[in-house]
């Protein structure tokens, strides 16, 4: 191995039941399925850039448990971790992933032609419209293990991409470290800017290393497309406009993308893909798509009905706060995504939204008016 | 710079010629019958050699250096044999010893210093200070035999730019060998924060309590109550910042079977923050005992928290006067404390029970990290040398106001702090008044300088209550 890591070695002086984690406490995916045998087989190995099994779990150790969501509990610091420690990651990414097996292969459809409809959800329930991915650039190391040297360079060759497009992509980039207050101002109000990670989940990581050195914001001067530059992944990409013109969003989402990806390989740095994990993330839960599309859109009266959940869990949707990730909902106004992110294609997914969406807000009529939604339960997608 | 690579590996742990050794554990017995044949027949052929250590190692140099072997029993043979053996490596930085060179490039990333340096212009912290990109471009190249590197010594300065009340030290150490590994970095950050105390200075060590001239005689009607906290570091494990979970358990293990076997005045319980039970938890902040997992950036970014809250603990003693704090920012941080102004009884009682703790430490085969430089070693460089903070909380409501209130803690060589802690605000009057020093000061020296500060301070809040001018007390520089 060209870069070995020495402390990780002086640790193998300890023995494994001396150094493996107290999992006691512990709800998540990695201490699920962790182990003293797994941990022994993989506490020796280390990735070429000297990622070890304790970096990867790292995060799980020091979180026991989120109140809202069963958490993954393991990071990948490269590309090479889905290798090297698959043995412990296989596991996690079937059982978050529904069944996945290391032998399946993920389908990537960004032609969003492919879309049926979409442009169609009722604007009065149907707030707002979102997609966003994440994208790794091959040949660096992930948030969680890379140097300041590697996190510039991803900015450089992110801003020269980004900089480069041009027609309804025009715009420009925010360094977090030299932001004025005037353009924070707006950035907040535009809600785009994204801040130094608070949750444990991701500074146990080490994600938020030297904050906030090559971290920033570009969007185009429309202000209907933005990439965030070194948060959690290498890229944010981002997709959102008012009203329910899912397709538009998609659309634009997918020749964005392609275009930046061009420019990218174009400088020998291709986004991580393969054709068992799609697109390789930092956290295991976003292999595959990467891609949350999602609506805000009222609904207060099926919130409230019985069924809610029951039919979220069919059309293969879940339900978030309009804050995001750790919040409840306000008056009513749901953030509803796709659940899955690996084993399907981002068509597919945003086929799941658009339809299913549209079908919660046809229910939601029919509550309004007094009537009963048991003939509209659709079938487990 | 590469005369450092081999010269810390053989100067951190105490060098003995193999051949007057008669304690070491290990003895390189092979290494010994080599000495029967000259360096000249030893020295090994680098005329085909291509890599960094041939381009460094001379016949004196290796004449000099065969007979030493480090604790473990590494010798310079073994260092070297890699080298010897590959002549030209395929790499583009080839390793060429087991060397900390070697240990540095394996988690060195590929890009230049310049790429790598970090951006300190809106930091006001030691480290920043003295850190420059030559200095970085140097350092970044070696590792401790544990394999801490630079960054490891200075995330946390690089995550915290600067601090609203405190000029923050802005790195750590991550084992012992951190402070000759990196003393290009650190010298400096420890002469700026220690009052110029320079790298050919020594420090002394004096915990016998009988050398500490009154200090319980403080007028309890003032100085609420007494204090004395150092910390202590484990010999043979790396500190909070590096260390492995392995590691801190063997250091709470150690521990626990250390402070378990105390008796009479400190006889008392260890408490693992994993398993306490509701109860013993609030009993234990009720006491002001219970420490909490960090949340202070400042060691959250230097890796300390890690693990949390495996192998932390609180060992007290039955009377609640002597404590232990186990795995949080030190190996242990010892404590002495009571009600009232007796400073000498706590004073005493923290000399004693230190000295014990480290000779039950000793019987074990394990010492406490210290030299006749720096003192106890611990992992925050503001804490060398004694480590000691001791102090009172004392009621000064008019002095505190007094124009001349940080002049006189300033030529008393005392520090104010809220009654919180370090990151507080006084309360009602209240502060928290102690040593600002901790190296080149013996521990002596220091409680002296609490216990005589803390009497004058107490005198003038009184003449203040009475209107009267303290002019006349106002003390010279210490």
């Amino acid at each position: 191995m060209p870069f070995g890591n020495t402390h990780n070695n002086f640790k193998l002086n300890y023995k494994v039941e001396e150094e493996f984690p107290d999992l006691s406490k512990h709800n998540n995916h990695m201490a699920k399925v962790l182990t003293k045998e797994i941990y022994g087989k993989l506490r020796d190995k280390q990735t070429p850039s000297g990622y070890t099994l304790d970096d990867v779990i790292q995060t799980g150790v020091d979180n026991p448990g989120h109140p809202f969501i069963m958490t993954v509990g393991c990071v990948a610091g490269d590309e090479e971790s889905y290798e090297v420690f698959k043995d412990l990651l296989d596991p996690i990414i079937s059982d978050r992933h529904g069944g996945y097996k290391p032998t399946d292969k993920h389908k990537t459809d960004l032609n969003f032609e492919n879309l049926k409809g979409g442009d169609d959800l009722d604007p009065n329930y149907v707030l707002s419209s979102r997609v966003r991915t994440g994208r790794s650039i091959k040949g660096y190391t992930l948030p969680p293990h890379n140097s300041r040297g590697e996190r510039r360079a991803i900015e450089k060759l992110a801003v020269e991409a980004l900089t480069s497009l041009d027609g309804e992509f025009k715009g420009k980039y925010y360094p977090l470290k030299s932001m004025t207050d005037a353009e924070q101002e707006q950035l907040i109000s535009d809600h785009f800017l994204f801040d130094k990670p608070v949750s444990p989940l991701l500074t146990c990581a080490g994600m938020a290393r030297d904050w906030p050195d090559g971290r920033g914001i570009w969007h185009n001067d429309n202000k209907t497309f933005l990439v965030w530059v070194n948060e959690e992944d290498h890229l944010r990409v981002i997709a959102m406009q008012k009203g329910g013109n899912m397709r538009e969003v998609f659309k634009r989402f997918c020749v964005g993308l392609q275009k930046i990806e061009e420019i990218f390989k174009k400088h020998n740095h291709g986004f991580m893909w393969n054709e068992h994990l799609g697109y390789i993330l930092t956290c295991p839960s976003n292999l595959g798509t990467g891609l949350r599309g999602g609506v805000h859109v009222k609904l207060p009266k099926l919130s409230t009905h019985a069924k809610f959940e029951e039919i979220l869990n069919r059309l293969r949707l879940q339900k978030r706060g309009t804050g995001g990730v750790d919040t409840a909902s306000v008056g009513g106004v749901f953030d509803i995504s796709n659940a899955d992110r690996l084993g399907s294609s981002e068509v597919s997914q945003v086929q799941l939204v658009v339809d299913g969406v549209k079908l919660m807000v046809e229910m939601e009529k029919k509550l309004e008016k007094g009537e009963a939604i048991d003939s509209m339960i659709p079938a487990q997608k | 710079m590469c005369l450092h690579l081999f010269i810390y590996l053989f100067t951190v742990s105490s060098l003995k010629s193999s051949a007057q050794e008669t304690t070491m554990p290990f003895g390189n017995t092979h290494n010994q019958v080599k000495m029967n044949y000259a360096s000249e027949q030893e020295f090994p052929d680098l005329s085909k050699h291509n890599n960094h250590m041939a381009k460094i190692l001379t016949p004196a140099m290796y004449e000099r250096l065969r007979s030493k072997q480090t604790p473990s029993g590494f010798t310079l043979d073994d260092v070297i044999q890699t080298g010897v053996d590959n002549p030209e490596s395929a790499a583009d930085n080839p390793p060429a010893a087991f060397s900390s060179e070697s240990m540095a490039k394996m988690t060195l990333k590929r890009l230049s210093a310049q790429d790598e340096f970090p951006d300190l212009s809106q930091h006001n912290n030691h480290m920043a200070k003295f850190l420059t990109q030559d200095m970085y471009k140097a350092l970044r190249e070696r590792a401790t035999p544990n394999g801490f590197t630079i960054d490891g010594v200075i995330q946390t300065g690089v995550d915290n730019p600067g601090h609203p009340f405190i000029m923050t030290v802005g790195c750590v150490a991550g084992d012992e060998e951190t402070y000759e590994v990196f003393k290009e970095l650190l010298d400096p950050v420890i002469e700026d924060r220690h009052g110029g105390y320079k790298p050919s200075d020594k420090h002394k060590t004096d915990i016998n309590s009988d050398n500490l001239k009154g200090g319980d005689d403080l007028d309890p009607d003032y100085v609420l109550s007494s204090r004395v906290r150092t910390g202590r570091s484990i010999r043979g494990f790396c500190l909070p910042p590096h260390c492995s979970r392995g590691e801190r358990r063997a250091v709470e293990k150690l521990s626990v079977e250390a402070l378990d076997s105390l008796t009479g005045d400190l006889k008392g319980k260890y408490y693992a923050l994993k398993n306490m039970t509701d109860a013993e938890q609030q009993q234990l902040i009720d006491d002001h005992f219970l420490f909490d997992k960090p949340v202070s950036p400042l060691l959250l970014a230097s890796g300390m928290a890690r693990d949390w809250p495996d192998a932390r603990g609180i060992w007290h003693n039955d009377n609640k006067t002597f404590l232990v704090w186990v795995n949080e920012e030190d190996h242990l941080r010892v404590i002495s404390m009571q009600k009232g102004g007796n400073m000498k009884e706590v004073f005493n009682r923290f000399c004693t029970g230190l000295t014990k703790i480290e000779n039950l430490f000793k019987e074990r085969g394990h010492a406490f990290m210290w030299n006749e430089h720096l003192g106890y070693v611990l992992t925050c460089p503001s804490n060398l040398g004694t480590g000691l903070r001791a102090g009172v909380h004392v009621k000064l409501p008019n002095m505190s106001k007094h124009a001349k209130f940080e002049e006189v803690l300033k030529r008393l060589r005392l520090q104010k702090r809220g009654t919180g802690g370090v990151d507080t605000a006084a309360v009602g009057g209240i502060f928290d008044i102690s040593n600002a020093d901790r190296l080149g000061f013996s521990e002596v020296e220091l409680v002296q300088m609490v216990v005589d500060g803390v009497k004058l301070l107490v005198e003038m809040e009184k003449k203040l209550e009475k209107g009267q001018s303290i002019d006349d007390l106002m003390p010279a520089q210490k």
